[in-house]
């Protein structure tokens, strides 16, 4: 069960072309629900029986979010898409877009008939200018098919959708920041409540998903939700895509069953490179909290079984790091990552970032004292929870799983000036 | 709202910039020409040499009816404007951790060798910029950078060096 959903057609000379995705199927799944005006309540309790679940990170089950709007109450709504791939380790929304955009086109309009929107954009990250032209070469033809604009196909049903280029912030990622910059602002994240749902884009009911989750629609309408559920492992259906990157022979994307033993992607990604040990696995992006390889060796790749072992499967990022890396060093360039990003709206996060990049990076640098390990923690405490959106817990959570797992060799930095890798 | 009074907003900017700023415009709802900010504030500066004057972005404010703090706002949050002149070639390079693990440190230290200039520095003939960024995903391909609108994947010094001889 390799490349069954999202990445089906990876095998064909030029699969961005329309008619090659019609080749396999392509936009018959909406011809069918236009044709035969498919309650729309069907279409989300399909997908709700697929357990598909949000796959930019946080994982909330899609049906059940689509089920939030009200379908019938007046006015404009909007789907939209979230391409702004940017979570350190992630690449594999990027491959969707290049190799199969016309999926993700069916599965936005499919989204838009089932919630009442008339209206999408789909939100790409400015960097993926290549990404960004294939789809709008796929967003053409559709349109040119009849697949987009008024009355589709003859069935009353109005759709466009538009993409929305970014301009270079992780933070925009998050969903309501992403409404914020496509309203042409500066990409701070709203408080919530309310969602989106309710007060969207132009403050209209809009629902926002990851370009996996969407694309994965088609499919999970044509084969049916259980079939979806069946491919994974309870509480996380169907097959995901993999972006696994690091010390690798092969890195690459993946797409396979959800529940895949951890050593099973990592011999498709050929394994670690020169043969080296393998020391640790970030499973989820940068975000989610580091795993000792021994133990990931053990692991299942599924929401459960990486949530188990203190971490997340965030975006299926998975970063593998052998036993050549400092954890210091590693962790040093995650906090600054994150304190770059930081969009400032609140203190916890403009603040703790700016100590967990400076502590850390004291104590990479020979520089660091002994109490600097529990106020690692502590600023990490005190940021966890307090803000507005996810970035700040995202900053936080790293730093937890390191000084738990690689406590050592933090101690010997701050004990030696020195790196404890290498050192012999 | 403090918005620039135009007299003939016909004279902002040349008419292919205009035209490709339309484009944009008229995806969103009439009411909402501030969301083709982003777009516009991208076209102008690439018609620029790739920096945005206050001039420029003063203009970009007054053509689509918004107050020129909301531009500034927008120019200096996002990373991909830039407030400085810049080299023809701006290259990105990706130092986070997939790349870095990847030996990125390396594809730096080449790239300040070959042109003689930092991280965040011009080359003195205006050809080249580096600058540091952050992930731009394509990890699968570490260490990589970003020339103009270009992926480059899988440097070693020996392809960056057949990648910049390439450039005009």
């Amino acid at each position: 069960m390799v490349n069954e959903v999202c990445l089906r057609t990876l095998d064909l000379d030029r699969p961005w072309l329309l008619e090659q995705y019609q080749s396999r199927g392509g936009y018959e799944m909406l011809t069918r629900i236009l044709k035969e005006k498919t309650p729309p309540e069907e279409i989300i309790e399909e997908v709700k029986k697929s357990g598909l679940r949000g796959r930019g990170g946080a994982g909330f089950p899609t049906g059940l979010k689509w089920s939030f709007i009200s379908r019938n109450a007046p006015g404009q709504k909007y789907v939209v898409c979230n391409s702004d791939e940017g979570e350190p380790g992630t690449f594999k929304d990027r491959d969707i877009l290049r190799y199969n955009p016309h999926q993700l086109v069916e599965g936005m309009i499919i989204a838009g008939y089932a919630i009442g929107a008339t209206q999408g954009y789909n939100y790409i990250r400015g960097e993926f200018w290549e990404p960004y032209e294939r789809f709008e070469a796929a967003l053409k033809e559709a349109r040119e098919a009849g697949f987009l604009g008024e009355n589709l196909l003859g069935s009353g049903f109005d759709f466009e959708l538009y993409s929305h280029l970014g301009g270079g912030a992780y933070v925009c990622g998050e969903e309501t920041a992403l409404l914020e910059s496509i309203e042409g602002k500066k990409g701070q994240p709203r408080f919530k409540p309310p969602f989106p749902a309710h007060f969207g884009l132009y403050g209209r009911p809009t629902i926002i998903n990851n370009t996996e989750s969407l694309a994965s629609i088609p499919m999970i309408l044509k084969e049916g939700g259980p079939w979806f559920a069946d491919i994974g492992v309870k509480n996380s259906g169907g097959s995901k895509l993999f972006s696994i990157s690091g010390n690798l022979n092969n890195p690459g994307v993946f797409e396979i069953p959800m529940g895949t033993p951890f050593s099973e992607l990592l011999e498709m990604a050929g394994g670690v490179k020169g043969g080296r040990k393998l020391k640790a696995v970030i499973p989820g992006g940068s975000s989610a909290p580091v795993i000792p390889g021994e133990q990931m060796m053990d692991l299942t790749m599924d929401y459960d079984a990486i949530a188990e072992a203190g971490s997340m499967l965030g975006s299926g990022a998975v970063i593998v790091l052998d036993d050549t890396n400092c954890m210091v060093k590693v962790l040093e360039r995650m906090s600054y990552f994150y304190h770059e990003e930081s969009c400032g709206q609140c203190t916890p996060c403009r603040e703790g970032t700016g100590w967990l990049y400076r502590v850390v990076s004291r104590i990479e640098n020979g520089q660091g004292r002994q109490e600097d390990l529990d106020l690692l923690n502590d600023v990490a405490a005190r940021i966890g929870g307090r803000t507005i959106c996810a970035l700040g817990d995202a900053a936080a959570g790293p730093v937890a799983g390191m000084l738990k797992h690689f406590r050592d060799e933090f101690q010997y930095h701050i004990d030696h000036k020195k790196c404890l890798v290498g050192a012999g | 709202m403090n918005t620039i009074e135009v007299n003939n907003r016909a004279e902002l900017f040349s008419p292919q910039v205009r035209e490709e700023i339309d484009l944009w415009v008229a995806k969103y709802p009439a009411e909402w020409k501030q969301s083709a900010v982003m777009a516009a504030l991208r076209i102008v500066q690439d018609a620029n040499g790739g920096w945005l004057t206050t001039e420029l972005m003063n203009d970009v404010a007054a053509y689509l009816d918004m107050a020129p703090i909301a531009v500034y706002e927008v120019a200096t949050f996002y990373s991909m404007y830039e407030l400085k002149p810049v080299g023809k070639h701006k290259i990105c390079i990706c130092t986070n951790v997939s790349c870095m693990i990847n030996n990125s440190d390396r594809v730096v230290d080449h790239l300040e060798d070959r042109l003689g200039i930092k991280l965040g520095q011009t080359t003195e003939d205006g050809r080249f910029t580096l600058k540091e960024v952050e992930c731009l995903g394509a990890c699968g391909g570490a260490p990589m950078m970003q020339i103009g609108k270009q992926y480059y994947e899988n440097l070693t010094p020996e392809i960056i060096d057949s990648i910049l001889e390439g450039l005009e």
